[in-house]
């Protein structure tokens, strides 16, 4: 049954099964006679009697894989109609038509290995660059630091002063702004009264089909998108709640009436039902707009499910419609502008000796053992998918957008280094983003993987809330020796 | 968090919604209706036992050989009834109450019964004044129609089995019209006379005859929200029966209760409504997903079992104390002894419809499920495949995570068959499309599985998402198929996809039409290996009430009211047929549904809907799936790890530990949970639960020869243990250990924390053995087992053996040439049984070809052998027998093997601290006649 090339193809297993002598099962547990072992009936305990069958539950087989890597194998997966060794020895009988494959993907591995190998040449010189610039960095740093020590209390004393400036500018700005926004609020109001005026006016003879004058409650049934009750019509009695009770209302009681229908009434001009009832696009749009107050991605429409939805029919997914007349706000008096302009040279003047301060907390930062992760101190790199825009700004923060409009959800703020023991360099956390519907904080994972380029390659979400990206960069790049002694450690190359 | 998501779904949809949320995890009870909600129910609540108005005309019987009917009037109201009686083959008894002439027909449930019940002849005993006893053939069986008042009773010998309106239960709210008193202008309630069921209303009797009494809900009803038009008005049922010196009543699922019913005295009737429920509430008689309206009885003397064939809303109120027994012994010749004799009392109450009820007689638990597969069917066949482990999560969030997945489980070296996508896979929540940016090449995913000889699951709900460019949608409303509202229009509701239709799945032409959308050119993306699941198909509708359609919606001529505990079957059967016609018949189908009724069995698996990682949703898992098994449906399961929430390591392996002995074995969890693929755990949990689903897949021979029983003979696969020990009191309320077939005894551990267990091993001067140790124990006892993380405690049956495979492969499909191991558990008497059975494990040429090995396997006098329980089948297999494990034996001389006229010797160990005999390889064909002696 089984081909005896195979039974001794394995050299570690060469010197435990001596042809024609008594087996010892490799745990010691018993001896077996010789005709035994892979006689396709698990003997030992350990599963070693059956190295190239799959009668042992717990055995393994070696697949030689010339041209590849060796490897072993689950012994459960010998037959199982299903190519595991790319040199085919695992499906010797089970039918499986199986190709030997083990040249291309020694070819291919080679190939890869070889692109690592130029990749990390070129990406260890850019990092001996990095580290270069971050010994200069780190002395320019220093000397700051010095300096700063030396005046810190001065430019403590700076930045308070500069801070008193800045408030002190702020408040007239503030003020200013203030007044500019209530006019304008009060302009809008007078506006919006006035046109609200005239679409009651205009609605009232709408709805007085009969034009006596009076609004009753045929005329209002007319109108199902008034439907209070979510059956898609008016009843009577709904009609009759609408008008406060009665049958029939006059201009003067419209007004009440008005201001219970205006938001859902649609006038019979209207081109069609569109507004009324927006597609899904227009909702997508709403819920992006949305997106300041809550913090959650649009999935969590479903999350919620029935409990909510059910207390919410349909017709009422109608968003607040905006006044297509309502103008912007005009600009700022000359004197308004003056005083921001003033306020934000405030600003800036204090953040930048505020930034002088931080010196200490950058160079407190754990940039590697050469200092070669300090350049993207500061710096921030983006991907784009096809519904987010991803941005990470190391040692500072990960944050996602979705990419037509919408605020900014934190998916972590700096963390640590995380990564194995032997180079914790090669994985970032970033913990405490925003909170989850029911859940955790947002935090993510960056992978480091040596590259020329400084670049997020990836980004996935492989558990909820818990995001990890894929980044490269020359920093963590290994000295090519390193890289090209493991490609020769592979005896098939 | 959940103040700030109101108020998003507040902006949302243009509405505040304040409801809490977060802090409890229970139902939210206030959306579901309690008896006193649902005016029906109410009304015949209301109605207390006594004399009955009706009375039976017996000038009016007629007799042909099979069927009896006879009318019965209501002296309040006038009203006549029509009783039709037959005698069905097999020892059951069809009772059907119908209105003599109804203003126009009432429903009556189609689709659920399989075939022309074979009738068997009745006949007359004798006859007077009083009433008329019938000949019920068997056991000197009788039937006794008393006239005045109506009731029948059902004896055997001198003892009553079983009687119907002995509690003048009997309401039957017969078609009128509706005599509106001139509405005022406000249109308020409308006021209507009540009759039928307030016929024991002394004053009501006085105004009979046409007098307005006010009362609700007979012409509108509104609930919350939502009103119910009821343009037909009253139209409820109601009967009693009355079991005497029965204790133990089972069945009526489904409902997140102990396997024993409870009584309903002053709390609320079990009730019978599918429904989507969200976060469902433990150990209480709500209405779930599905409704099977079955019931069994069981004494130490006899099973028998009531099927009550309606598919509207339907309450039942059981009562155990012995009020009704003084009428009941007035009644008749032959009294029931003393006051002590227990008696449950049972009412079933249903919304419209007409009363059809079969009796099975029994008399053991077997014939009772025989009786009833006789008339719903037995459980489908599934392919093995569905046997072994599912992965299932909402989400798999593309086709790169699930080849992740998938390659985790070879990576960890864990078993499984099935990896499923719900909902997110779909291009905007239309079903039968792909998410074009996750899933752009489904099929290239579905060939990657099909190279590990795995499959798939997609989700297809019935809910359509209205939308002119989706050809589902376009082509149902094209073809006039989508269920209607009360005014004409197609009906639109709210699920998944935002506004939605729901195709008319009681119109065999939507059934059809859907059934021919699973075709491969079809349903793009899908090939052979793509299996389907049916969620939502209460039909769950957002903002309907009760979460559900509004019961005056219309299909066809019927209002929605009629059929909705049947709209789920009928999703699942179209789509069944539809996994069936793609493979032009020759593939048998894999469709899991969440909402059933009696018959579902026919169509394939049950899931007990969206469940907790909690210890008592753990727990409830065993009563629910027992429950499901008594009325025909075998393979059910629960949500592994539960859907809800985060189970802690310890609770996830319990649950694997669990499920790997429950019939349908799926992990699922919702969108919102930390992953929790078995490998997450660390390794210590990893292995546990690598071996739980080992044990599974091992065992995977005996659970597809359990299936293949079920679906000959209509026997459940998961059995309580009072079904295989019908005389044992002990059994009779256990709920937290069950046996899979005859031969296994499973008590897994659900307790948090634990150290041990308490088994009961039934059965005297029986024994067990533990499947671990093979340590031998006595039956009809308590026995303590110490546990630890990785024990599930089993016991094999001593009399009993059972196949393995203990070669454990990546999925069941490569373990197809596998040999088997026999596990020979001896009993006192040093014998056993059991049986073999092997197919090609995935297509009909077990029926339409006889392709099957199916062997019985005995082992008596020193000797084991296997013999062909049908000779006429035809099937070949590979497989061979590498090992036999005799447990409980003593050591032979020798062994010899006997097989086509040789004998050779075979080898073997004995280990004697557990004597257990082991044949070392005696190689035999799976397929062969052989015998082995010890000598």
């Amino acid at each position: 049954m089984l081909p005896g090339s195979l039974k001794f193809r394995a050299e570690i297993f060469r010197q435990f099964y001596e042809e024609n002598k008594p087996f010892t099962c490799l745990d010691g547990s018993r001896t077996i006679p010789f005709d035994r072992v892979n006689d396709d009936y698990c003997d030992c305990r350990d599963g070693s009697d059956e190295p190239g069958t799959a009668a042992c539950p717990n055995g393994s087989f070696h697949c030689t894989n010339a041209g590849f890597r060796p490897t072993f194998i689950p012994s459960s997966r010998i037959n199982d109609g299903i190519c595991d060794c790319c040199d085919t020895t695992d499906e010797y009988n089970s039918g499986a038509k199986c190709e030997n494959t083990c040249k291309e993907l020694g070819q291919k591995e080679h190939e890869v290995l070889q692109k690592m190998a130029e990749i990390t040449k070129e990406g260890f010189l850019l990092k001996q660059q990095l580290i270069q610039e971050a010994k200069n960095r780190q002395q320019e740093k220093q000397s700051k630091l010095t300096e700063l020590q030396n005046n810190k209390k001065e430019l403590e004393e700076k930045v308070e002063a500069l801070r008193t400036v800045k408030e002190t500018a702020e408040q007239p700005e503030k003020e200013a702004k203030e007044l500019h926004l209530k006019a304008w609020e009060e302009q809008k109001a007078i506006i919006r009264a006035e046109k609200d005026k005239a679409k009651m006016a205009e609605a009232f003879l709408e709805l007085d089909d009969d034009a006596d004058g009076f609004v009753a409650v045929a005329e209002l049934q007319t109108h199902a998108e008034l439907d209070t009750d979510a059956d898609g019509t008016v009843s009577e009695t709904e009609a009759q709640g609408l008008l406060g009770g009665v049958d029939h209302v006059d201009t003067a009681s419209f007004e009440k009436v008005w201001d219970n229908i205006k938001d859902k009434y649609v006038s019979e001009l209207a081109d069609n039902d569109s507004e009324q009832y927006p597609s899904d696009d227009d909702v997508q749009e709403e819920e992006e707009e949305d997106e300041e107050e809550d913090d959650y991605p649009e999935e969590d429409f479903d999350k919620v499910r029935k409990s909510f939805l059910v207390q919410a029919p349909p017709t009422v997914k109608t968003p607040p419609k905006k006044d297509e007349d309502e103008e912007a706000m005009p600009p700022y008096d000359d004197e308004t502008r003056v005083l921001i302009d003033a306020a934000q040279k405030a600003r800036d003047n204090f953040e930048e000796s505020e930034r002088a301060l931080n010196i200490e907390k950058e160079i407190s930062f754990d940039f590697g053992p050469d200092s070669e992760f300090s350049y993207l101190y500061s710096q921030c790199y983006e991907l784009t998918t096809s519904e987010y825009i991803y941005k990470l700004c190391p040692f500072n923060r990960v944050s996602q957008k979705p990419k037509y409009g919408g605020s900014e959800t934190n998916l972590g703020t700096w963390g640590t280094w995380a990564g194995p023991e032997d180079n914790k360099y090669l994985l970032m956390k970033y913990e405490h983003g925003t909170g989850c519907w029911q859940g955790p904080n947002r935090s993510t994972t960056v992978k480091l993987t040596c590259g020329k380029e400084t670049t997020v390659m990836s980004t996935s979400e492989p558990s909820r809330c818990e995001y990890l990206m894929e980044f490269t960069t020359p920093a963590v790049c290994q000295e090519p020796e390193a890289v090209i002694s493991s490609l020769h450690g592979h005896d098939e190359f | 968090m959940a103040a700030a998501f109101n108020e998003r779904m507040g902006l949302l949809l243009g509405l505040c919604i304040s409801l809490l949320l977060g802090g409890s995890w229970a139902v939210d009870r206030g959306n579901f209706k309690t008896c006193d909600q649902s005016a029906f129910c109410k009304r015949q609540r209301a109605l207390k036992p006594g004399q009955s108005p009706y009375r039976a005309l017996l000038d009016t019987l007629e007799l042909s050989d099979s069927r009896l009917t006879l009318q019965l009037i209501n002296d309040n109201n006038k009203v006549h009834l029509l009783l039709e009686l037959y005698r069905l083959q097999g020892n059951i008894t069809r009772v059907k109450i119908n209105e003599l002439k109804p203003l126009k027909p009432r429903y009556e449930v189609p689709d659920v019964l399989v075939g022309d019940q074979p009738t068997e002849p009745l006949s007359v005993l004798s006859q007077d004044d009083n009433g008329v006893v019938l000949s019920l053939g068997a056991e000197s069986q009788r039937l006794i129609v008393s006239a005045r008042p109506f009731r029948l009773d059902i004896m055997e010998g001198p003892e009553v089995l079983l009687s119907l309106n002995s509690r003048g239960l009997l309401a039957f709210e017969h078609l009128r019209l509706r005599k509106d008193t001139q509405a005022d202008p406000e249109g308020a309630e409308v006021k209507e006379n009540v009759d039928g069921a307030e016929q024991q209303d002394e004053e009501q009797k006085a105004e009979d005859g046409g007098k307005d009494k006010e009362e609700d809900g007979l012409w509108e009803e509104t609930f919350k929200t939502h009103t119910d038009s009821k343009p037909n008005g009253p139209t409820s049922i109601s009967l009693d029966f009355s079991l005497p010196g029965v204790e133990h009543v089972y069945g009526i699922p489904e409902h997140a209760d102990n396997l024993k019913l409870k009584t309903t005295d002053g709390g609320e009737p079990y009730r019978l409504y599918n429904l989507d429920v969200f976060q469902y509430e433990l150990y209480n008689p709500m209405a779930l997903y599905g409704a099977v309206p079955v019931m069994l009885a069981h004494n130490a003397q006899r099973t028998m079992g009531i099927f009550w064939l309606n598919a509207a809303e339907t309450w039942v109120d059981i009562s155990s104390n012995t009020a009704g027994k003084t009428v009941f012994g007035k009644m008749l010749d032959f009294v029931q002894g003393s006051s002590e004799t227990p008696q449950t009392d049972v009412r079933w109450i249903s919304e419209s419809g007409i009363i059809d009820v079969f009796i099975m007689l029994g008399p053991k638990p077997s014939d009772v499920f025989s009786q009833y597969a006789s008339l719903t069917g037995t459980q489908s066949f599934p392919p093995l495949a569905g046997l072994g482990y599912h992965q299932c999560r909402w989400n798999y969030n593309d086709q790169d995570d699930v080849k992740a997945v998938d390659q985790g489980f070879d990576q960890h070296d864990i078993p499984y068959d099935f990896i499923w996508l719900d909902i997110e896979h779909t291009d905007g929540k239309r079903y039968f499309t792909w998410d074009p940016e996750k899933f752009p090449q489904p099929k290239e995913m579905l060939h990657g599985i099909k190279d590990k000889r795995r499959k798939m699951v997609a989700i297809v709900d019935p809910h359509i998402k209205v939308d002119s460019g989706y050809k589902i949608h376009s082509e149902i409303r094209a073809r006039d198929l989508y269920v209607k509202n009360k005014d004409g229009g197609d009906y639109e509701g709210w699920c998944w996809p935002g506004n939605s239709g729901y195709p008319d799945f009681t119109n065999p032409e939507m059934r059809a039409w859907w059934a021919s959308m699973f075709a491969y050119d079809k349903y793009e993306g899908s090939m052979e290996n793509l299996y389907t699941w049916n969620d939502m198909n209460e039909p769950s509708v957002f903002n309907g009430p009760e979460v559900t359609m509004y019961k005056d919606a219309m299909h066809g001529k019927w209002e929605h009211r009629d059929v909705h505990n049947l709209y789920g079957l009928y999703v699942h059967m179209a789509t069944t047929d539809g996994l069936i016609q793609r493979s032009g018949g020759t593939e048998r189908p894999f469709v899991l549904t969440r909402a059933f009724f009696a018959g579902s069995q026919r169509y394939g698996a049950v899931w007990t809907g969206d469940n907790a990682a909690e210890w008592d949703h753990l727990k409830i898992s065993i009563p629910m799936c027992l429950s499901l098994g008594l009325v025909g449906i075998s393979l059910c399961g629960a949500d592994v790890g539960g859907f809800f929430k985060s189970p802690s390591a310890e609770l996830l392996v319990r649950w694997y530990q669990t499920g790997a002995y429950q019939p349908f074995f799926r992990a699922h969890a919702h969108l919102d949970t930390p992953r929790r693929e078995p490998w997450l755990f660390g390794p210590e949990n990893t292995a546990l639960i690598r071996d739980a689903i080992r044990q599974r897949y091992t065992l995977l021979p005996y659970w597809y020869q359990q299936f293949y029983q079920a679906h000959k003979t209509g026997q459940p696969v998961m059995r309580p243990l009072w079904v295989e020990y019908p005389k044992d009191t002990a059994t009779f309320t256990i709920d937290d250990e069950f046996l899979i077939g005859q031969d296994l005894l499973v008590h897994p551990v659900t307790e948090e924390g634990a150290r041990g267990v308490t088994a009961y091993l039934p059965g005297q001067g029986e024994v067990w053995y533990d499947v671990h140790t093979f340590q031998k124990h006595n039956g009809a006892q308590n026995l303590y087992i110490p546990v630890t993380m990785s024990s599930i405690p089993v016991f094999q049956r001593g009399g009993s053996i059972v196949p393995r495979k203990v070669r454990v492969r990546r999925s069941s499909d490569c373990m197809e040439n596998d040999p088997y191991t026999l596990y020979v558990a001896l009993s006192p008497q040093r014998v056993a049984v059991g049986e073999l059975y092997i197919d090609d494990g995935h297509t009909f040429n077990f029926q339409t070809k006889k392709e099957f090995i199916h062997r019985s396997l005995t082992f008596a006098n020193n000797a084991l052998a296997s013999r062909n329980l049908f000779p006429e089948s035809n099937f070949s297999t590979d497989s061979w027998i590498e090992k036999v494990l005799i447990l409980g034996a003593s050591k032979p001389n020798k062994v010899t093997l006997q097989m086509d006229g040789k004998e050779t010797s075979v080898e073997f160990e004995f280990e004697a601290s557990m004597s257990v005999l082991t044949l070392r390889k005696p190689g035999m064909n799976a397929g062969a006649d052989w015998t082995v002696v010890l000598q």
